[in-house]
C-alpha cells in the first residue's frame, strides 16, 4: 500500500513537471515551423529560416536588445539598493523595522496592474514623458523587494562564527567585510541579480503601462499576438530559455562538485 | 538576529555605539526605501486622487482634481461582472494549482534525494521562456482541432465543445502560469518538516490519510498560505490570459483597467477600478493571514 502511494506521488510529480514544460516544447518546436499565413499556431513544415534569419523580421531584434539593456541597468540599481536594505535588516537594530518590512512586502502583495497603473497615473499627472526611463524606474521599484528577500536569506543562513573568527584574528571591520562577509554573501547577490534580470526582461504588465511608444521584447510579442507572432520570436525565446537553463545548471554543477570535494577532503 | 544583547545595564559607551550603528542602518536603508516611497507609495496616492477626478467642463476629455465618489459606484455598477469573474477565476486557478503543486513539492522535499536541486531548477526553468509566448503556446495546445480538445470532446466532457476562447482556457492558463509560485513556498515549508514526525505518525499506526491530515498538512500550512497568496494575487490582476485564451465574455478586471487606461484614456474610471482591486485584495490578504496565523511572511 505504501509502495503504491509513494509511486503515485512520484508519477504525479513527473506529470506536473511535464505539464510545466509542455508549452516550452511548443515554443521551441514552432521556432522550426514554416507557418502558413501569418499565425504560427499550427504545424506546416520544418524550416530553419527563423534561426538563420533570426533578425529577419523588422523590430524583433531591436526590441530584444532594448529589453536586455533595460534589464542590465535595472538589475544593477535594484541589486545595489536591495542588498543595502538586506544588510541593514539582518545586521543592525534600528527603529522602524516593522514599517520597513511592510514597505518591502507590499510591492510583492500588490497586483502588477495596480503598480503599473498607479505609476502611469503619477507620470501623467507630472506630464513626465514615458519611455525607457519610466520603465526602468518601475522595474527597479518592483525588483528591489525580491533582491531584499534573496540576499536576506543568504545573510541569515551564514555562520556568524566565521566573522567572529576574523575579528578575533584582529581583522579590521573593513577587512572582515572585504575578505569574509562579502565573498560569502556574493552567491546570494548574484542569484538575486539573475532573478532581477529575468523579472525585468520578461515583465509585460508594468512595462506596458509605462512604455509610451518604446517597444520591449514582451511588448513586441503582445502587439504581434494580434497580427501573428513570427517564428523568429520563438527562436529568440528558445535561445533565452536555453542559455538561462545552462547558466543555472552549471551553477548547480559547480555547487555540487564543491560539496563533493569538501565531503571527500 | 545574529547578536543577542546581554541583559546588562546599558553603559553610555554601548548606547553611543548602538546609536552609531543605527545611523549606519539608516544610511543603508534610505536609498532603497526612498525609491519605494517615491515610486510605490506616492503613485498609490496619485492613483487614489486620479480616481476622484472629474471631467473638465471647459475642455471635455481632460480631467481636473475633484471628489467624484460616483466614479467608484459608476465603475463598479458597470464592471462588477468582470470584477467577480477575476476573483472566481483566480480562486479556481489557485485551488487547482495547490492541488497539483502539493504532490510535486512533497515529492521534491521527501522523495527526490539527489535529484532535489535538479527538480527545483526544472520548476523554475519554464519562467525563463517568455510569459506571453508560453501563454500563446496554449492556443496551439488547446486548439479546436488539437488532440486535447478532440479527446475531451469524444468523452463529451466539454459543454461548449471547445476549450479555447472559453473560461476553461483562461483558468487553465492562470493555473499554469503561476504554478511555480505555488510549488516553491510549499517546498520550502515541507522541507523544514522533521521527517521523523511523519515516520512517528506511521509507526503509531496512523493511516496514511491520518498522518497527512494530522501531521504533514498542519506543518506545511505556512507554505500553503504563502503559495496561495503568491498565486492568487497576480492571477486576480492578470489580463494576459483572458486576452489571449478567452473570448470577450471571459474578460477580467485587468482587461477593463487596461483598456480604460490605455485605449479609452478614461483615467478616473480605470484608477477607481485599480484602487478598488488593490483594496479588496489587501483586505482579503490581511484577514487570510490573520486567520491562518502566519504573520511572518517576509
Amino acid at each position: 500500500m505504501r509502495w503504491i502511494r509513494q509511486n503515485v506521488i512520484g508519477a504525479i510529480a513527473i506529470l506536473v513537471l511535464l505539464y510545466l514544460f509542455l508549452p516550452i516544447a511548443v515554443v521551441i518546436i514552432f521556432s522550426f515551423n514554416n507557418p502558413v499565413g501569418k499565425y504560427n499556431l499550427s504545424w506546416n513544415e520544418f524550416s530553419l529560416d527563423a534561426w538563420s534569419q533570426i533578425c529577419g523580421v523588422p523590430g524583433v531584434c531591436s526590441s530584444f536588445v532594448t529589453s536586455i539593456q533595460i534589464g542590465l541597468i535595472t538589475t544593477t540599481f535594484a541589486t545595489i539598493l536591495g542588498t543595502l536594505i538586506a544588510f541593514a535588516l539582518v545586521r543592525y537594530r534600528f527603529r522602524g523595522r516593522s514599517s520597513t518590512n511592510l514597505l518591502i512586502f507590499m510591492p510583492m502583495a500588490t497586483p502588477e496592474i495596480v503598480m503599473g497603473s498607479s505609476l502611469l497615473a503619477l507620470f501623467l499627472n507630472l506630464s513626465f514623458p514615458l519611455g525607457a526611463v519610466t520603465i526602468m524606474i518601475a522595474h527597479i521599484m518592483f525588483i528591489i523587494s525580491f533582491v531584499v528577500v534573496a540576499v536576506k536569506a543568504r545573510l541569515q543562513g551564514m555562520d556568524p562564527r566565521l566573522e567572529e573568527a576574523a575579528r578575533d584574528l584582529y581583522a579590521s571591520p573593513y577587512a572582515t567585510f572585504r575578505y569574509v562577509t562579502f565573498p560569502l554573501v556574493l552567491p546570494g547577490i548574484i542569484g538575486a541579480a539573475l532573478l532581477g534580470f529575468s523579472l525585468s526582461f520578461d515583465d509585460f504588465i508594468i512595462s506596458f503601462f509605462n512604455a509610451g511608444t518604446l517597444v520591449t521584447f514582451p511588448i513586441y510579442i503582445w502587439g504581434a499576438a494580434q497580427r501573428g507572432i513570427p517564428p523568429q520570436v520563438n527562436a529568440l525565446a528558445s535561445l533565452v530559455f536555453m542559455s538561462a537553463l545552462l547558466i543555472v545548471l552549471s551553477a548547480q554543477l559547480v555547487a555540487w562538485r564543491k560539496r563533493r570535494s569538501l565531503a571527500t577532503r | 538576529m545574529a547578536h543577542v544583547l546581554p541583559a546588562v545595564a546599558v553603559t553610555p559607551a554601548i548606547a553611543e555605539a548602538s546609536k552609531r550603528k543605527s545611523r549606519v542602518a539608516y544610511f543603508l536603508l534610505i536609498p532603497g526605501l526612498a525609491w519605494l516611497a517615491i515610486f510605490f507609495v506616492v503613485p498609490l496616492v496619485t492613483l487614489f486622487m486620479t480616481s476622484l477626478q472629474t471631467e473638465s467642463v471647459t475642455s471635455p476629455g481632460k480631467y481636473v482634481p475633484g471628489l467624484q465618489l460616483s466614479n467608484y459606484t459608476d465603475a463598479l455598477a458597470e464592471y462588477w461582472p468582470q470584477f467577480l469573474r477575476s476573483f472566481l477565476y483566480a480562486g479556481l486557478a489557485t485551488g487547482f494549482a495547490l492541488l497539483i503543486a502539493y504532490p510535486l513539492a512533497y515529492f521534491i522535499a521527501f522523495k527526490a534525494g539527489n535529484w532535489r536541486s535538479l527538480m527545483l531548477v526544472l520548476v523554475v526553468a519554464p519562467s525563463f521562456a517568455s510569459f506571453l509566448l508560453r501563454t500563446y503556446a496554449w492556443k496551439t495546445i488547446l486548439a479546436d482541432d488539437g488532440p486535447v480538445t478532440s479527446t475531451l470532446n469524444s468523452l463529451h466532457l466539454l459543454p461548449d465543445g471547445r476549450i479555447l476562447n472559453t473560461g476553461i482556457a483562461v483558468v487553465a492558463g492562470l493555473t499554469y502560469n503561476f504554478l511555480p509560485f505555488m510549488v516553491l513556498p510549499l517546498y520550502a515549508s515541507l522541507d523544514k518538516i522533521d521527517y521523523r514526525l511523519i515516520e512517528a505518525g506511521n509507526d503509531l499506526y496512523g493511516s496514511p490519510q491520518q498522518v497527512f491530515r494530522k501531521v504533514t498538512w498542519p506543518l506545511s500550512l505556512p507554505g500553503v498560505v504563502a503559495g496561495t497568496l503568491l498565486t492568487f494575487i497576480p492571477a486576480a490582476g492578470d489580463f494576459i490570459n483572458a486576452e489571449l485564451l478567452g473570448s470577450t465574455k471571459d474578460k477580467m478586471i485587468g482587461n477593463v483597467i487596461q483598456t480604460n487606461f490605455i485605449e479609452f484614456r478614461d483615467y478616473p474610471t480605470a484608477s477607481a477600478l485599480s484602487f478598488a482591486l488593490m483594496t479588496v485584495i489587501l483586505v482579503m490578504v490581511l484577514s487570510y493571514i490573520r486567520r491562518s496565523g502566519t504573520e511572518d511572511l517576509v
